[in-house]
């Protein structure tokens, strides 16, 4: 049966405590109260704890991570939002951590959901977020040896790659 | 020669004739101007009526069509296919992208700002991307281009 937001928000917090943060909520419009609100996870360490326990429990089976995507805060903080849903529930849930540039490690969810390896990939690359316990972290798009994570607020075009004038 | 005819012409004239006539294209495409290259060969706009002929290799091939945006991480695999080329070969570059970067100009971390950085271009067509008729101009500019090479300058 599916269940609303709240309900599992409620769920998390008897289940986890402290560990998690607040609720945030997107009332622009239903879709957006649907897909945009997420929940703070306060220590990131539990993040993967969380995860499973939202995969496994009966109520809620949330079997399929539809989004992993990454985002730089501009104040040198870098937070990656899960999006999950469940396939025989029908319901949706969203999941965010945030952690600092200069020590920009998450725990991977490769183990928990496997369409996690790519996303988590793409994180690494775009954002250099190391996800700590992915099997295979490489670069998904770029070549492995260009400087930098380009969608980093602080990154800058470098002037050469191999050879090649890269600015305009 | 039983009914032989004879045809009387400059060896250049012959020559280049034969090029400009069997301009065989290197089989690839980088984005969507592959789109509209494609489009381009098939029926409706038939590029092989001006003889060219997609090849599955660079050594069968004598133009290269740039048809989209060149990263840096294709940059040096295009420069290679480039140089197992066999001479002459000519590059048309095909679009925005190829020609300047595009719209990727400023923004384009992983975007080469035109091809003309690795490999010499014989023709830019404009466009993004270009609709076929705009590439088979293009393909018809770099004939004429053909048609008046020499021997003996480069």
């Amino acid at each position: 049966m599916s269940m609303d937001q709240q309900a599992i928000q409620t769920r998390l917090q008897t289940a986890f405590g402290d560990q998690i943060g607040e609720w945030h909520e997107m009332k622009t419009s239903a879709y957006a109260t649907k897909y945009g609100s997420y929940l703070d996870v306060k220590n990131v360490d539990y993040l993967r704890d969380i995860c499973l326990f939202l995969r496994d429990e009966a109520d809620l089976k949330f079997d399929n991570l539809m989004l992993l995507s990454t985002v730089d805060n501009g104040d040198k903080t870098l937070s990656a939002t899960y999006h999950m849903e469940s396939t025989t529930h029908r319901h949706v849930f969203a999941l965010k951590v945030t952690v600092s540039v200069d020590h920009a490690r998450v725990p991977s969810v490769t183990g928990v959901w496997t369409s996690a390896n790519w996303h988590e990939r793409e994180g690494w690359d775009m954002m250099g977020i190391e996800f700590v316990g992915h099997p295979d972290l490489r670069r998904i798009l770029l070549d492995e040896d260009y400087p930098g994570h380009p969608l980093r607020k602080d990154f800058k075009v470098p002037d050469f790659y191999h050879g090649m004038k890269v600015p305009y | 020669m039983e009914s032989g005819n004879v045809l009387i012409t400059g060896i250049e004239t012959l020559f280049n004739w034969a090029r400009l006539s069997s301009l065989w294209q290197m089989g690839f495409g980088l984005a969507c101007c592959a789109i509209e290259m494609m489009a381009a060969s098939a029926s409706h706009f038939d590029m092989m009526r001006f003889g060219v002929i997609p090849r599955p290799s660079p050594r069968q091939s004598d133009i290269m069509i740039i048809s989209g945006t060149v990263t840096l991480k294709m940059a040096s695999r295009v420069k290679i296919l480039y140089e197992q080329m066999p001479d002459p070969k000519y590059i048309i570059s095909m679009g925005s992208c190829s020609n300047c970067g595009g719209p990727y100009w400023e923004h384009g971390y992983h975007v080469l700002k035109g091809v003309d950085r690795v490999i010499p271009v014989d023709v830019y067509v404009p466009g993004c991307p270009p609709r076929p008729e705009a590439l088979l101009e293009g393909l018809m500019k770099l004939q004429e281009k053909v048609r008046t090479q020499s021997l003996s300058r480069a």
